[in-house]
């Protein structure tokens, strides 16, 4: 063992040698391991980071919430058909509240984007969505000072207001917002509640939005809408269930034949789940693929300069062997040779994945990480690249005649 | 002739390269006894044989057939691994173009047998040097051949030789690349290492590189002509 530990040390050395005598070689050699590896990895944390920053958003939405809309998440038909259905009204969103009689809460949900003035100060563009008594719960927003709205505010269409943390933070600044008025578009609205920290999605802030009751919403601008409907289903093993009764109660609602296609979406996070994943996999498998061209072509071109180098070194290998180098050791040699040409083009692979990982961190909105997995899997890739392209100039070098080799100028 | 205790025993030793449809008969039934410690000269002119004997002694080419007892080991029946193991501590090369690598320093030259040896690098290094005094080059130690006179590396090839402790050293032409001068220089280190306990078989076409031996085995035709022993004063 020890001995055999010194054999490989020395063969390192002894290769490290041979290379730095053929810097430029070497490296040009390297660029098929280079591209090879580095696409596999950089995919690899490419996705890593789309994971991080996507799916674990998409998850967020819950997979016990239902949406029942006006255009599906993932659009299997074409847009004009889509564009042509009618928009979901607050009649159908009662017709559910009333007939779905399971356990589920149901909230319509709608938003727009307005200009908010408070005083001097103003905030263009912030997202206005609707409320209801329920979307405290389907949204998970709890309120951090004053209320959210009674029955009887959301009933009689009252023109008050829940701001986000952030929009408290610019608009009042130090002072209490409660009980003062604020401008959405050109109505004014009483602030009645602050809603808690609720964080970003997609480079969006959650905190930089205001719920008003829904028909307040509507009243103000306008009903020419159409409105999501939001199911939250508390018994997870009855989504199929409430699915199909969903979809029949606005078939119904909306006196569909049995011929007819569903003229409304019933969307779930799992449709996206699945998009997500199928574009994923389609990412990993395109990167598999060009990794692995890549890495064959680089093998070839690593087993062509070792067969070059084993032909140039002829005389070499001679007096190695008359020296008393064994065949074992002549082919371990040149193996580990290619196996180190092979993880130098790793190791820059893994250093530029590494570059490009922090590059798309800093230019898009998603979190890139170089995941640890894919490091080991890049320096495995190219190790035994090295090991298998090596093999067979390594025997051909070991099966050479001392004398032979000698002879050799 | 001590037959029982000799370090080299061949016999009937023949060596034919086909070349084409042509067969070249190198050596053609060679027999011969050398002793431990002896310094040998194989004398002849150019064609005759010379290498091809001295390569088959040295386990680096195989006879096409004979008996070759190195020690009492029967050589033609080993395999290559074996006999990547005789050459490596039996015997010690030294070749008419020096055959150093070209871009390791004379000490990582002479440690290369050590290497295969599995001897520790602390060791190799001791030994290495050691190795280099007796030729006396112990102040070029880290010099790339190309840094260094022919004659200087003929002593690292030297050098390199006697460093496994072999039991016999072969020369191949040692003088042949290098002017008078220095080839006399060379045959002086034989000189001295046959002194010190070494058996040394020198190869060469001239008579009075050979008359340095104790014994000359001329050899003509790839067979041996004449085995004569120098009778010195
Ligand atoms: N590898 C070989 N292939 C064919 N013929 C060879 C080979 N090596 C040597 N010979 C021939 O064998 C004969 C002896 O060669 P060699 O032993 O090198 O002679 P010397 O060393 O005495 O000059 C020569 O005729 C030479 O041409
Ligand atoms: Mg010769």
């Amino acid at each position: 063992m020890i001995s055999f530990l010194i054999k490989l040390w020395e063969n390192i050395l002894i290769a490290l040698r041979a290379l730095a005598e053929n810097k430029m070689r070497s490296v040009l050699t390297t660029v098929g391991i280079i591209i090879g590896v580095l696409t596999v990895v950089s995919v690899a944390s490419i996705i890593a980071g789309l994971n991080a920053g996507f799916s674990d958003q998409i998850s967020n939405l819950g997979s016990n919430t239902l949406y029942i809309q006006k255009y599906p998440w993932v659009a299997k038909g074409d847009w004009e058909e889509y564009r042509n259905r009618p928009n979901i009204t607050m009649r159908e969103v009662e017709y559910i509240q009333k007939n779905l009689q399971v356990d589920a809460l149901v909230a319509p949900s709608t938003a727009t984007r307005r200009e908010l003035k408070y005083k001097d100060d103003s905030l263009k563009d912030i997202i206005i969505r609707s409320a209801t008594i329920n979307t405290p719960q389907i949204d998970a927003i709890t309120v951090d000072n004053g209320r959210f709205f009674t029955h009887h505010e959301i009933n009689h269409k009252q023109n008050k207001v829940v701001i986000g943390f952030e929009i408290k933070d610019k608009l009042f600044k130090e002072i209490d917002p409660i009980g003062k008025k604020i401008r959405i578009g050109n109505t004014s609205f009483t602030v009645i509640g602050v809603l808690e920290k609720r964080g970003s999605i997609f480079g969006h802030s959650l905190d930089s939005e205001v719920y008003i009751p829904v028909e307040s919403l509507f009243k103000n601008f306008g009903f020419h809408r159409s409105i999501d409907i939001v199911i939250k289903i508390n018994d997870i093993t009855k989504v199929n269930q409430i699915k199909d009764k969903l979809q029949f109660l606005m078939r119904v609602v909306r006196k569909l034949k049995p011929n007819e296609k569903n003229n409304f979406s019933l969307n779930q996070q799992e449709m996206l789940m699945e998009t997500y994943n199928n574009l994923t996999n389609g990412l990993y498998t395109a990167a598999m693929g060009i990794g692995a061209l890549s890495l064959l072509v680089g093998g070839i071109g690593i087993m062509n300069i070792m067969l070059v180098s084993v032909a140039e070194r002829k005389r070499e290998i001679g007096i190695r062997k008359a020296l008393g180098a064994t065949r074992g050791i002549i082919s371990f040699q040149f193996i580990v040779e290619s196996i180190i040409i092979c993880s130098l083009g790793g190791l820059i692979a893994i250093f530029f994945s590494f570059l490009l990982s922090l590059v798309i961190d800093k230019i898009t909105p998603f979190p890139s990480t170089v995941p640890l997995w894919s490091v080991l899997m890049g320096l495995g890739f190219s190790s035994f690249v090295g090991i298998f392209f090596g093999i067979y100039p390594a025997m051909k070098a070991a099966r050479m005649e001392p004398i032979e080799c000698l002879h050799f100028e | 002739m001590d037959k029982n205790n000799a370090l080299i025993d061949l016999n009937g030793i023949i060596k034919t390269y086909h070349v084409g449809t042509v067969d070249v008969h190198a050596l053609r039934g060679v027999d011969l006894l050398i002793q431990n410690k002896e310094y040998i000269s194989i004398m002849g002119p150019s064609g005759s044989g010379k290498s091809t004997l001295m390569n088959i002694i040295g386990c680096l080419d195989t006879p096409t057939s004979g008996i070759y007892k190195l020690e009492s080991e029967l050589v033609h029946e080993m395999d290559d691994n074996k006999l990547a193991e005789i050459r490596n501590r039996k015997i010690g090369f030294v070749f008419q173009t020096f055959n150093l690598l070209p871009r390791a320093s004379a000490l990582h030259n002479v440690e290369l047998p050590l290497i295969y040896s599995g001897v520790s690098s602390s060791e190799r290094r001791l030994r290495a040097e050691e190795a280099l005094e007796k030729v006396g080059l112990s102040d070029r130690k880290d010099h790339k051949p190309n840094e260094l006179s022919g004659g200087q590396r003929q002593r690292v090839a030297i050098a390199r030789a006697l460093v496994n402790r072999p039991s016999l050293i072969l020369a191949d032409e040692p003088t042949g690349n290098l002017d008078s001068k220095t080839g006399e220089e060379i045959m002086e280190i034989f000189g001295r290492l046959n002194k010190a306990g070494n058996t040394i078989i020198l190869v060469t076409h001239e008579r009075y590189v050979a008359e340095n031996a104790n014994r000359i085995v001329h050899i003509h035709d790839g067979n041996i002509a004449k085995d004569e022993i120098l009778v010195r004063n």
